[in-house]
């Protein structure tokens, strides 16, 4: 897809104007019902169409993702845009800086259109938790688009945009992938930086492309991946293109499959789209055996203790004073400006997420919640290292079940977080996963999308690429 | 883990959340649920077992102690986003 377009800017059969303009009417169009844009940069975006089209015009070389229509989701900063979070309590907050990642984007002249909407600080699996409205899915509108980069994915799905950025802390990238049918990469922990990016569980949290190949997946990953300074956490660079890895043959490789995803949980339609899957993959040439993640039942507790405790410790800096504050209170000390900006900035979830964190950080507790998950989440990493001892690969289904309708998971926490229950394992082990749409599942004659899952080694980014791109080419 | 309302009154506080009596009961309910959930990981034996906090193994990431100049541009870029300032400081209320 990008490399087409961009084939067609430098043979003059488009400009990166027309792309532009034919996004924004596309979103004009579409997104009053399907709100995956929580603001649009349109200026900004037609000076960098204009000005890459004449630099084509003068002969000049220009990258893949140049003059492209994107769109950056809202917990990225870009300089002089609202970067919300889809909060109330950022709605005043203009970034005063870029991300590491919206500078690399921008440096390749990327156009970006807007910033996408998503469930409050990435906390949510719906985008329901938006303060701002939820976004829709374009397959069916009447279900979620998966969160919490639910914008992201509903902006590419629905042809909107031709890629996004999302983040994934838990499954916020690959999961509304699944749900709308198009490709999600979250990278090894570390291969990406998150510099200017709002943190949410900062030992988990990956910045990654969600786009409608795999190729266009592998393209957008060259070119954000690397070391950065300015985040500690992000590995040594390699500077790979990803691109060239996708060669579309997977003859020989080992793809293992865990039999503890296949139970309880699964519906029985997604288990056999994903069947069907894996008996493609032999057909492929690859070798299925079967591996064990033994402590994967107990991942979502420890997703649910970790995740809530930095998230707790990293918005423990909005206090109503630095990031724009909040509109209609009237605090008359320091501690009631906390509480009344906290208490009306942080919708629901987040109240409830930082005070599960505040509680499991707190004395007397940490040891019985917080230190225990981290020993698990030992024993998970483990569980991984030992598969990847007998497999190249690890193939699940992304979600058990396919976009579910707006308000279905109700007001009950749990059930809303075992939507998670296949992807927070590659966040706690810190591997690279990728979700690629493998099949269709009919539900009041709509054809649902369901997503398959390729985990890989850590930093085997081009591996679980080459997969998904051979996956797809002979779909 | 059962929590009592007073204990969702003592962690909203030290979490800084100012709640509402309704809210105090809806949380009361979901935070017990979640707590009850984790118990399931008192089942796994990790004796022995070293704790991770962080996942690729980076050691320490060092760089040079050195001031780095903010124009006057960024620096007012970033003070927008402060609601009150004084003389080119933020303005709080007072501490004591």
């Amino acid at each position: 897809m990008i490399r087409d377009l961009h084939e067609k800017l430098v043979n003059g059969e488009t400009t990166a104007v027309a792309l532009a303009e034919k996004s924004f009417a596309t979103i004009d169009t579409k997104d009053p019902e399907l709100h995956a844009f929580l603001s649009l940069t349109r200026e900004s975006a037609m000076l960098r169409a204009a000005a890459v089209d004449e630099r084509i015009q003068k002969g000049e070389s220009v990258d893949l993702l140049a003059g492209i229509p994107c769109a950056v989701k809202d917990n990225i900063c870009i300089t002089g845009t609202k970067t919300t979070a889809a909060s109330k309590m950022l709605e005043n907050y203009i970034a005063p800086y870029d991300a590491t990642v919206a500078e690399r984007i921008q440096n390749c002249d990327a156009v970006v259109v807007g910033k996408t909407n998503m469930d409050e600080f990435a906390c949510g699996g719906s985008t329901e938790n938006s303060a701002y409205g939820p976004s829709k899915n374009p397959v069916d509108p009447r279900r979620v688009p998966g969160g919490s980069s639910g914008g992201s994915a509903v902006a590419v799905a629905s042809d909107e945009v031709v890629w996004a950025l999302g983040t994934d802390t838990g499954g916020s990238i690959r999961q509304p992938a699944s749900f709308c049918g198009v490709v999600g990469l979250k990278p090894t922990y570390g291969r990406v930086s998150r510099y200017g990016v709002i943190a949410m569980g900062s030992s988990l949290d990956q910045v990654g492309p969600i786009t409608q190949t795999v190729e266009d997946a592998a393209i957008v990953l060259s070119r954000i991946a690397g070391q950065d300074e300015r985040d500690a956490t992000s590995a040594h660079s390699s500077d790979k293109k990803y691109e060239a890895y996708c060669v579309g043959d997977i003859a020989g490789a080992k793809i293992g499959i865990p039999t503890e995803y296949l139970g309880e949980g699964l519906d029985e339609r997604v288990k056999e789209v994903y069947m069907r899957a894996v008996e493609k993959y032999k057909s492929l040439g690859a070798e299925i055996v079967d591996v064990h993640l033994p402590h994967t039942e107990y991942a979502l507790a420890t997703y649910y203790i970790i995740m809530p405790s930095e998230l707790s410790s990293n918005l423990a800096r909005f206090d109503g004073i630095r990031f724009g504050g909040v509109d209609g209170i009237d605090p008359q000390t320091v501690l009631d400006q906390y509480l009344e900006t906290r208490g009306k900035g942080f919708g629901p979830e987040i109240k409830r997420r930082i005070m599960l964190g505040t509680y499991t950080l707190s004395a007397g507790y940490y040891d019985a919640y917080y230190k225990k998950a981290q020993k698990v989440r030992a024993l998970i990493k483990k569980d991984f290292e030992n598969a990847f001892e007998t497999v190249d690969y690890i193939f699940t289904p992304t979600t058990p079940e396919v976009a579910f309708k707006f308000g279905a998971k109700g007001d009950d926490p749990i059930k809303m977080y075992l939507s998670d229950i296949y992807t927070v394992t590659a966040n706690l082990a810190g591997v690279p996963a990728l979700s690629i749409p493998i099949g269709t599942v009919q539900e009041e004659k709509i054809d649902l999308p369901v997503g398959g899952q390729i985990i890989g080694k850590w930093f085997d980014e081009e591996g679980i690429l080459n997969a998904g791109y051979t996956f797809e080419i002979n779909a | 883990m059962e929590l009592t309302n007073d204990d969702i009154r003592d962690i909203a506080t030290l979490a800084r959340i100012g709640i509402t009596d309704a809210e105090v009961t809806s949380y009361q309910k979901d935070l017990s649920s979640v707590l009850q959930y984790f118990e399931k990981l008192q089942q796994v034996n990790t004796d022995g077992i070293e704790e991770i906090g962080h996942i690729t193994g980076i050691d320490n990431v060092y760089r040079d102690d050195q001031a780095v100049e903010t124009s006057v541009h960024e620096r007012e870029a970033i003070m927008q986003n402060v609601r009150e300032q004084h003389n080119g400081y933020i303005k709080v209320k007072s501490v004591l």
